[in-house]
């Protein structure tokens, strides 16, 4: 029996306003909140509302057979709950269905995986803290920024208990090998591997509508038809694709949204059920390993990371931007965090792309600039304002590694001072209570457990602000 | 061919373009041309090309001997020719102003009497189109539009015109009528039109009326610098230096650069600007740059050649061309080959062709100091735009364009 696993992205980055170098040290605000708002709003309108309508009613009417997985980009939802609260709602009442699963990834659809291992960890914990805020479900597959993968990211996303995997069935890794298998790593082997059928998966999210193609017009029996053909022992067929397909790609009027209703009627007939990434992990015996030593992602014919650190303004703009990684772990200013996950985002490096190729021609097409060198110029200035609030923050003489001992020593301070008023208030209160009458020791006694020692080993650092406490990257000091 | 300037004796882009394509065509193989310019210095290069000046070709005759044509004129052009061209006088042009071989003179340049220059350069070319067995006339620019008309119909063989630039590019719309005429005229008469550039092209199909199938763009190139150019050494420098080069004319958009200097000069000190070349709006910009209060920092060079140029480039960290009208604009081109990196106005013909430069409107001079700033402050910018300028440019080749050109030959002579 063959099984359909859906998975759906929806990314959003907070796109970068004309930031003039003049701007520098004055202006901190970074964001054209009036692009952002009219993109989100527009998608939303097109194609995340009436998908959701959609994949409702196809699991209302399907008896719950069909299933689907989400995966949600930290700055997406953020600006779906400012832009568009009645997505979330709606996602929320698809989540209530239990057909529908979240995956997990870093919070700012992030290249840190490829270059910070820490900030990496603590993104994903983010991000998956946001869906169980959001949605209640705690992801146990992990789907990676542009399904980016490699042995070492595998070795990650095992260590924090994950159960598989979602990347990209590269020819240049598989060979002859079929995506249609459930895979492990070989760097990881707990970790089970996910890999997107491109041709299947393209030929919904980009040939649906080309009346050039030769299978036009598609149709749902005849594409579980194809399903259905693969050969027997290929029991997997995974479908990835950005949500957008339906009603922006794809328009409404090209009828994907009836090809999709349609789908689940035909795969009953021909016996093709659907499946969750999780539910694939635990019920699919894995078929062999999979190694990847250089990093592959969905992007391009090349399938690799070129896309977003092919050239050297790419480059350049990620080592600057990642260089403040070990003191921004220091600050606790809440502006200063949530600039630091925005910028963090792939689409800001991606827009410096100068490949030429008919790849890059796709590249253009998403860019809110004019040039990979405007893109670059913008988020450089950005950049160096933001730099500029960093060093403010502590003055840059001192190392990191000091700091965090100063930090750590005044933080400790604060509690050690706290303590001793609470002890002085509860003397004064034996006092006072002494000189009413009766009993002393048994209060005393409490208090001498509460006190903890000056200087714990447990580096967990007190949050301080109430309003950091709902930031999303809730941290720890970074003391190894 | 009918030109008006050839290397080394340049005014502007003209001559290096119409030597850049030549030497292409020629490159290409088969191909026998004969160049007339106005005044010949007698080191022009020759070995793709004859070159025929204007005052070297009689339009009346005297009787001069063989060595005494030698003496005079035997640097610039071979004797023979010049009996031969004697034997195909035809008209009596004594009333003008002739010299002691019959011919007349010319400046070479463009003086305040063009018109008539171009008028006597077309009687000229009258003499030598019945001299010279050709198969193709290409005149470049309107200045030599009227010669190739005359050598058309003298002859009957058709007549391509080269549009390196049109009055409306050089006057900002405000066309002197004369020249209009002459463009026009040219137009009309040619069998096919070349333009540099598509936005030319547009201007000729638009503003001309001429029908477009009768129009095609062959874009310019650039010749590979010389081992020697490329090693230049310049002075060591501490500072940044921002570099226009060209004519200071209104088509150069030379005080938008003035403007975004001075928005780039509030943010940083250390930045040079230069502004290299001459021209009628020269004054004007000293006077601006004064009144914005950056005149310390912002210098004038006059006009610089040959070697100047390219020394001045290599000192350079970043070229800026914001023409407001540039039908090809060469120097980018050069500047790339210097590996500096460059920004140019949108509004340029060869803004179509390059992708490793920064477009801007020139007139967005916030998006100008942008750019600026940019270059000079991130090296992976610098470095980028150098690399893959290099690159780019080493690709932009003269027999290519040479070929595109023989191709549209070899269709006029078959149809």
């Amino acid at each position: 029996m063959k099984s359909i696993c859906f998975y759906f992205q929806i990314h959003q980055p907070f796109r970068l306003k004309t930031y003039r170098f003049f701007d520098i040290g004055n202006d901190h605000y970074y964001y054209d909140d009036f692009a952002n708002d009219d993109i989100i709003t527009r998608i939303a309108q097109r194609s995340y509302l009436p998908a959701n309508e959609m994949l409702l009613d196809m699991i209302r009417s399907n008896g719950k057979k069909f299933k689907v997985a989400f995966s949600i980009s930290g700055t997406a939802l953020e600006q779906l709950e400012q832009y568009v609260p009645e997505f979330i709602d709606s996602m929320k009442e698809l989540a209530d269905t239990g057909c529908v699963e979240f995956l997990s990834e870093t919070y700012a659809h992030s290249l840190s995986s490829l270059v910070d291992p820490e900030e990496f960890i603590s993104q994903v914990k983010a991000h998956d803290e946001k869906i169980y805020q959001l949605f209640g479900q705690k992801p146990r597959v992990f789907r990676n920024t542009e399904l980016i993968y490699d042995d070492d990211i595998a070795v990650m996303v095992a260590s924090m208990g994950f159960k598989g995997a979602i990347t990209d069935g590269a020819k240049h890794i598989l060979g002859w090998k079929s995506p249609n298998y459930l895979y492990k790593s070989a760097a990881a082997p707990k970790l089970r591997l996910l890999l997107k059928n491109s041709k299947l998966s393209d030929d919904i999210a980009f040939r649906f509508s080309n009346p050039e193609w030769a299978a036009y017009p598609l149709t749902a029996d005849k594409y579980i038809d194809w399903i259905a053909s693969l050969p027997e022992e290929e029991m997997l067929v995974n479908l990835f694709m950005n949500y957008e397909t339906f009603g922006e790609l794809q328009p409404r009027e090209s009828g994907i949204f009836d090809f999709m209703r349609a789908l689940p009627r035909f795969a009953e007939q021909r016996g093709i059920t659907f499946m969750t990434p999780s539910e694939v992990v635990s019920k699919m015996k894995p078929v062999s390993e999979l190694s990847v030593m250089h990093p592959i992602s969905w992007a391009d014919e090349a399938r690799d990371t070129s896309a977003w650190m092919g050239n050297i303004l790419q480059e350049e703009a990620v080592n600057k931007l990642y260089c403040l990684a070990e003191r921004i772990r220091l600050i606790e200013d809440r502006r200063i965090r949530q600039d630091w996950n925005y910028l963090q985002a792939s689409d800001h490096f991606y827009y410096m792309s100068t490949k030429h190729s008919s790849d890059g021609s796709v590249h253009s097409h998403y860019s809110p600039y004019d040039s990979p060198y405007a893109a670059f110029t913008n988020y450089m200035n950005v950049l160096s304002d933001f730099m500029i609030r960093v060093r403010e923050q502590f003055p840059e003489e001192i190392e990191n590694e000091e700091l965090n001992a100063l930090l750590l020593t005044i933080r400790n301070q604060e509690k050690e001072i706290e303590e001793l008023n609470r002890e002085v208030e509860m003397m004064r209160n034996n006092i006072v209570k002494d000189t009413t009458g009766d009993f002393v020791p048994k209060v005393e006694e409490k208090v001498e457990g509460e006190v903890e020692k000056p200087a714990p080993a447990a580096k967990k650092v007190a949050v301080k602000k109430p309003a950091a406490k709902k930031a999303p990257a809730k941290k720890k000091a970074s003391k190894k | 061919m009918f030109g008006w300037e050839f290397p080394p004796h340049i005014l502007g882009g003209l001559g290096t373009a119409s030597f850049g394509l030549t030497k292409g065509m020629a490159q290409c193989g088969d191909m026998d041309i004969t160049f007339v310019i106005p005044k010949p210095w007698g080191d022009e290069p020759k070995d793709f090309a004859r070159i025929i000046g204007a005052n070297t070709t009689p339009v009346a005759w005297r009787d001069v001997n063989w060595d005494y044509v030698e003496g005079r004129i035997g640097k610039v052009l071979d004797a023979q020719t010049y009996f031969d061209l004697r034997d195909h006088i035809y008209g009596d042009f004594n009333y003008m102003n002739t010299n002691d071989l019959g011919c007349i003179e010319f400046s070479g340049r463009y003086p305040d009497n063009l018109l008539e220059e171009i008028n006597n350069y077309s009687i000229v070319a009258g003499v030598i189109a019945r001299t010279i067995d050709c198969d193709v006339i290409h005149s470049h620019d309107w200045l030599t539009y009227p010669a190739g008309i005359h050598a058309k119909q003298v002859t009957g063989k058709p007549l391509v015109i080269h549009v390196h630039a049109t009055d409306f590019d050089r006057s900002r719309g405000k066309v002197n009528p004369t020249v209009f005429g002459i463009e026009k005229d040219g137009m009309n008469n040619a069998d096919h039109i070349i333009t540099v550039s598509d936005l030319t092209r547009k201007t000729v199909i638009e503003k001309y009326g001429i029908s477009p199938d009768k129009v095609t763009t062959v874009h310019n190139a650039v010749e590979p610098l010389s081992q020697e150019l490329l090693d230049l050494e310049v002075p060591p420098k501490h500072e940044k230096v921002v570099t226009f080069l060209g004519r200071i004319t209104m088509q150069k958009g030379p005080e938008y650069f003035v403007d975004a200097a001075w928005q780039v000069l509030q943010k940083v000190r250390n930045v040079q600007f230069v502004m290299a070349g001459s021209g009628d709006m020269m004054e004007k910009m000293i006077r601006l740059a004064a009144r914005r209060h950056i005149a310390g920092r912002f210098h004038f060079t006059g006009f610089l050649k040959g070697k100047q140029v390219y020394e001045m480039l290599k000192a350079s960290d970043v070229y800026i061309m914001p023409s407001v009208s540039e039908p090809f604009g060469i120097s980018p081109l050069e500047a790339m080959q210097m590996g500096v990196p460059s920004i140019i106005s949108k509004q340029s013909g060869c803004a179509e062709i390059l992708n490793n430069v920064i477009k801007v409107d020139y007139w967005d001079t916030n998006a100008i100091a942008d750019a600026i700033y940019s270059i000079i402050k991130y090296p992976a910018m610098y470095k980028q735009l150098r690399e893959q300028g290099l690159d780019e440019v080493s690709k932009i080749t003269w027999d290519r364009a040479g070929a595109k050109v023989i191709d549209i030959y070899n269709r006029l002579i078959n149809r």
